[in-house]
């Protein structure tokens, strides 16, 4: 069974409580397992860069030391997480004064960091390392009245776009085609959601996040698909604020990926954290429902 | 009305101001911007900016030290990087948006008394020094706090509904080996 070193980041522990529940139960379904870093800590997000620079990085380089003496791929679901952790590796490489001052650092506690780590998206990893047909394979329940809006947002593939393109990725969309969904054109697949700015200056958030809505449903989509945290607060967390603003669109489910993709296995609802959602989809999830092959045989009994 | 001179005096700009980001990683080529603007028409956050990406380039790039640093423009980059990839110059956009927000927090310059941005960010830089990770639940409180209690309440029904679905964690989120953490910063406290 691959193993891989899980960075699970902040928000998963809180707000993305479910993309966690997903992304493990998934990860399980196909043979693969996640093994959370001990001790690891925050990545610093887009906060930390705007009050220190070598501190961000350095908190960063903590992670990838500690990640490093395990030997395997970093897998990091939050897309804020896995573009710091990339970035610092860049930037680590790229500048020569502050590899030393970083490398410095780390040894005053003792870590030290060769630069070996190998930084993944699940996104990238059910691609690339089970690939689209083992994936088909495990369909068990096509999610044939899907139609997906399927958003990316920015730091998934910006500024390193290491397995797709940058304004325009497919990745996900040949990954929801495979599990039977029809996916929508969506040109606003790498447009801002905002990040904090929903909770630092709501009007703002609250356009930007109205501007991704409305192009869901003009595009025939029923729900959104999202592969990190704060896209997926924004949107879900906030939808009854813009509805209540903008008064010229419906309800819209979001989902992570991860979601939606162990739906498709047969995975139960509950274990990929379906009852958490904010914005209910019953009929949706009911379309869904896992075949009940085991009561047939029994009935035919009964019959004879 | 109050006649004031517009236009600025030559002595009265900052000229080491650009040499100062030559200086910060991505910001190296800023020199050779092109005025293209680019960055200003794939802005999602542009039509919110004072100042627009091109224009605040420029401006730095002449040495208006104070206009840039206190400019709403700089706080409402949400890192999103579609100027950085798009930048025919390869100026790197986000990275100097990040070190004008580092400049004008060391300098204490802001937009506006109270603007929720650099609390923001100062608030997650303090927990994140002192437990090693945040918890998003107490860092929006703290934030609140500091900048106006009113958001408290508007926030409260987020929060219920965070309680509701089990997504409200209210417990610490804390790194084990916190001793780590603070022997990082006091080395690169000491450098700097």
């Amino acid at each position: 069974m691959k193993t891989y070193t899980y960075y699970p980041g902040c928000s998963i522990k809180g707000t993305a409580k479910q993309y966690e529940e997903s992304l493990l139960a998934v990860f399980e379904a196909l043979d693969l397992k996640l093994e959370e870093l001990s001790d690891w800590n925050c990545c610093g997000a887009t906060m930390y860069m705007a009050v220190d620079e070598e501190m961000s990085f350095a908190l960063s380089a903590r992670n990838l030391a500690l990640a490093e003496k395990l030997e395997r791929d970093v897998v990091a679901p939050c897309s804020a997480c896995y573009l710091v952790l990339l970035k610092t590796q860049d930037y680590i490489r790229k500048y020569p004064e502050l590899r030393i001052k970083i490398g410095k650092a780390l040894a005053a506690a003792d870590l030290v960091y060769h630069g070996t780590v190998k930084v993944r998206h699940p996104l990238e990893v059910f691609i690339n390392d089970v690939g689209l047909e083992e994936l088909q394979n495990r369909v068990r329940v096509p999610l044939r009245s899907f139609k997906i809006a399927p958003y990316y947002g920015c730091q998934i593939v910006r500024p390193y776009p290491n397995f797709d393109h940058s304004c325009y990725p497919e990745t996900m969309d040949l990954l929801f085609e495979t599990l039977g969904a029809d996916v929508v054109d969506y040109p606003l697949k790498t447009r801002c959601c905002g990040g904090s700015l929903t909770g630092t200056i709501e009007e703002v958030g609250l356009r930007l996040n109205y501007i991704l809505l409305e192009e869901a449903h003009r595009r025939g989509a029923n729900c959104i698909v999202t592969v990190c945290p704060l896209c997926q607060f924004n949107l879900e967390a906030y939808q009854n604020r813009i509805l209540k603003k903008y008064n010229n669109l419906n309800e819209m489910p979001v989902f992570y990926f991860t979601q939606l993709m162990g739906l498709a296995f047969g995975i139960e609802p509950e274990k990929l954290g379906l009852q958490r959602q904010m914005v209910r989809a019953d009929q949706l999830l009911a379309s869904v429902q896992i075949p009940v092959e085991k009561t047939r045989p029994e009935k035919v009994e009964q019959v004879a | 009305m109050k006649i004031a001179r517009k236009v600025k005096y030559e002595t009265e700009l900052d000229h080491s101001f650009h040499d100062w980001i030559s200086t910060v990683p991505g910001g190296e080529s800023i020199r050779e911007c092109i005025q293209c603007g680019t960055c200003s028409s794939i802005c999602p956050m542009s039509v919110y900016m004072d100042i627009s990406p091109r224009r605040i380039i420029a401006m730095a790039d002449a040495g208006f030290k104070k206009e840039v640093l206190s400019s709403f423009t700089i706080w409402l980059c949400s890192s999103c990087y579609a100027c950085t990839v798009n930048c025919p110059k390869d100026i790197k956009i986000t990275d100097v948006m990040y070190a004008f927000k580092r400049r004008a927090i060391e300098e204490g310059y802001y937009p506006s008394r109270k603007f929720t941005i650099p609390i923001l960010a100062k608030s997650f830089a303090n927990m994140v020094k002192k437990n090693g990770r945040t918890t998003e639940s107490r860092l929006v409180m703290t934030m609140a706090w500091k900048s106006g209690i009113g958001r408290l309440f508007r926030m409260a029904p987020l929060g219920l509904k965070l309680l509701k679905t089990g997504r409200f964690k209210w417990s610490k989120e804390k790194v084990g080996n916190r001793e780590q953490i603070r022997k990082i910063f006091e080395v690169l406290e000491a450098e700097a």
